[in-house]
């Protein structure tokens, strides 16, 4: 059997994506105090009334995109924060419907295990506050400008329209078909003994690369510290 | 050369009677429904050519969102159009009554469609992943020349097996023996291998079989088909895309109970383990009503193509003649869920 606390060629087994959720969302909450944590939803299958305390996903909800900050420079682009609920009921909705534009954007991220390509894979959706869905003309605008251009270039290759695997209502997704290969160009340039990741540095390591697609950042020092546990 | 089973395949076609949504009829009298047949292995979107000029003098004004529903239920597009049928009518209805929509897109409940665009680029990304699955990397298709993979595409859209089998070699998809006979027809291909190189211990050859596996779950018993309730929502399906580990063990056959047992644990293996240890499954059923814990869920009905199938059929079989496409095998299953 391979070792299941190191990852050598980029994949992960359902095990030990169970074992980086938990790992990176102990680190996130850490680091990053300012959003709220992520959560692992353990999968309830509905129809067959089954559940299955391994398999799993983690789950990020209900952060606001203020979309009417898109002007300041791109660093700092994306007012991320979380619970808008109080300032939310100070605007008057006659306003609301004047400015569109100026209207809080809500997304939930989901990062899911694919049993096929053996790597996670971000979901994503927005919604405004009254919980109607965007559209991806409308997420285009709250993605960072490098995100935009690829999506213009590869328009059915990098972010798509699927169906989320446990929720069965469509999604945004990113694709995964590569992550393999650039988990394992990071995995052999990050580390100095061999070319193997621990487990547990796994989803931070990917979540470095693919948070930045949808614009959330991750604290630094949530890559450099090794994992003591 | 193909065989004769995917010869079936190809040419299965399920006859269709598509009518208006009477919210979209303005015109009087309303149109009569459309009866067009329907590749299996086709999707709907790519019928809307053959179905709209039936349709188009009756619609009110406005753009088009093309969508279908069989009695009020929404159709997923993504899914082949053989498999919704397989999935949705356990009683098979011809022809099969279904409604167009060319007006208030379910957004909510479906994913967008443009057309042949979308359904196109849904069969080379499901393509790509049933490559990785096979072959461990999806170079094969993203190295395929834009020409080719256009051709491949309108032979699946345009029901060609010859123009199919001509272009799917450049795949070069590994593929499993047929288990049942020991006969090595098909030479080319490379064996199918899953993740072969870190593969240490090897003792055991194993290859990896993308599968999409639909589960429908109802809660009554039944005993015709007939019988089978009405579905309303898509949360009475659960859908699992996951690979099936084929296990080539000496002297054992894998066969599509294995397969479904590895995707579906809860419904035949825990089965077949309490009826072997209590002797009979009443006991085992009683038993668990005492302690509290659910009752295992029954499979009722398993078919693919179309086919009401027997699980102790050789998988390699099922797969080398039954598989889409693209490469996946699409499995429709019918539980009775466990009570609560």
């Amino acid at each position: 059997m391979e070792s299941a606390r190191e990852v050598s060629d980029g994949r992960l087994t359902v095990e030990g994506f169970s074992v980086a959720a938990r790992a990176f969302s102990d680190k996130w909450k850490l680091h990053n105090q300012s959003l709220p944590p992520w959560s692992w939803v353990p999968l309830i299958n509905r129809a067959l009334l089954v559940s299955n305390k391994e398999e799993g996903y983690l789950s990020l909800e209900k952060i606001v995109i203020l979309s009417s900050l898109e002007e300041i420079p791109e660093e700092e682009s994306l007012n991320v924060t979380a619970d808008y609920s109080e300032s939310e009921e100070l605007i008057d909705q006659t306003i609301l419907v004047q400015n569109v534009e100026n209207e809080a954007h809500f997304y939930d991220f989901h990062i899911v295990y694919s049993a096929s390509y053996g790597v996670p894979v971000l979901y994503f959706r927005g919604y405004c506050s009254s919980g109607e869905p965007l559209s991806l003309d409308v997420v285009i605008k709250d993605l960072p400008s490098c995100s935009v251009s690829l999506l213009v270039e590869s328009k059915w290759t990098f972010i798509t329209q699927e169906e989320h695997p446990y929720l069965n209502r469509p999604w945004f997704k990113l694709h995964p078909c590569e992550t393999e290969e650039w988990i394992r160009l990071l995995s052999q340039s990050s580390t100095s003994a061999g070319c193997k990741m621990p487990v547990e540095l796994y989803l931070v390591s990917w979540f470095s690369v693919v948070g930045q697609v949808v614009g959330l950042r991750i604290p630094l020092e949530m890559l450099d510290q090794p994992f003591s546990v | 050369m193909a065989n004769e089973a995917v010869k079936f395949v190809w040419e299965g076609a399920i006859p269709l009677q598509i009518h208006l949504h009477k919210s979209e009829v303005a015109s009087h009298p309303a149109p009569p429904p459309a009866l067009v047949l329907a590749p299996r292995i086709g999707y709907l979107p790519l019928l809307v050519p053959l179905i709209k000029p039936y349709f188009k003098d009756s619609l009110p004004p406005g753009e088009d969102s093309i969508w279908f529903d069989y009695k009020g239920f929404p159709l997923k597009w993504y899914i082949p159009t053989g498999v919704l049928f397989d999935l949705l009518c356990a009683e098979p209805e011809r022809p099969w009554n279904l409604t167009i929509h060319f007006r208030g897109y379910p957004s909510n409940i479906l994913i967008p469609c443009e057309g042949e665009d979308s359904v196109k680029w849904n069969f080379v990304n499901s393509l790509k992943e049933a490559a990785y699955i096979i072959n461990g990397n999806c170079k094969n298709v993203m190295n395929m020349s834009q020409s080719d993979q256009e051709d491949l595409w309108t032979s699946v859209m345009n029901g060609d097996l010859d123009a199919y089998t001509r272009l799917s070699p450049k795949l070069k998809m590994g593929t499993i023996e047929n288990e049942f006979s020991r006969k090595t027809s098909m030479s080319s291909p490379p064996s199918r291998q899953g993740v072969p190189e870190m593969d240490v211990t090897g003792q055991v050859k194993t290859a990896r079989i993308p599968v999409r596996l639909y589960v429908r779950s109802i809660t009554q018993d039944f005993e015709n088909l007939e019988d089978v309730p009405e579905i309303d929502t898509w949360d009475d399906i659960s859908y699992l895309n996951r690979p099936v580990e084929f296990l080539r063990e000496e002297g054992k056959c894998f066969t599509l109970r294995n397969a479904i047992e590895s995707l579906l644990p809860e419904f035949i293996g825990d089965r077949a383990q309490t009826s072997g240890e209590e002797g009979e499954e009443r006991t085992a059923d009683e038993s668990e009503d005492a302690d509290g814990a659910p009752q295992t869920g029954e499979i009722k009905l398993v078919r693919i193509q179309g086919i009401e199938m027997k699980l102790e059929i050789p998988f390699s079989w099922v797969v080398n003649n039954l598989m889409n496409p693209e490469f996946y095998l699409h499995i429709s299953v019918l539980v009775k869920a466990p009570q609560r």
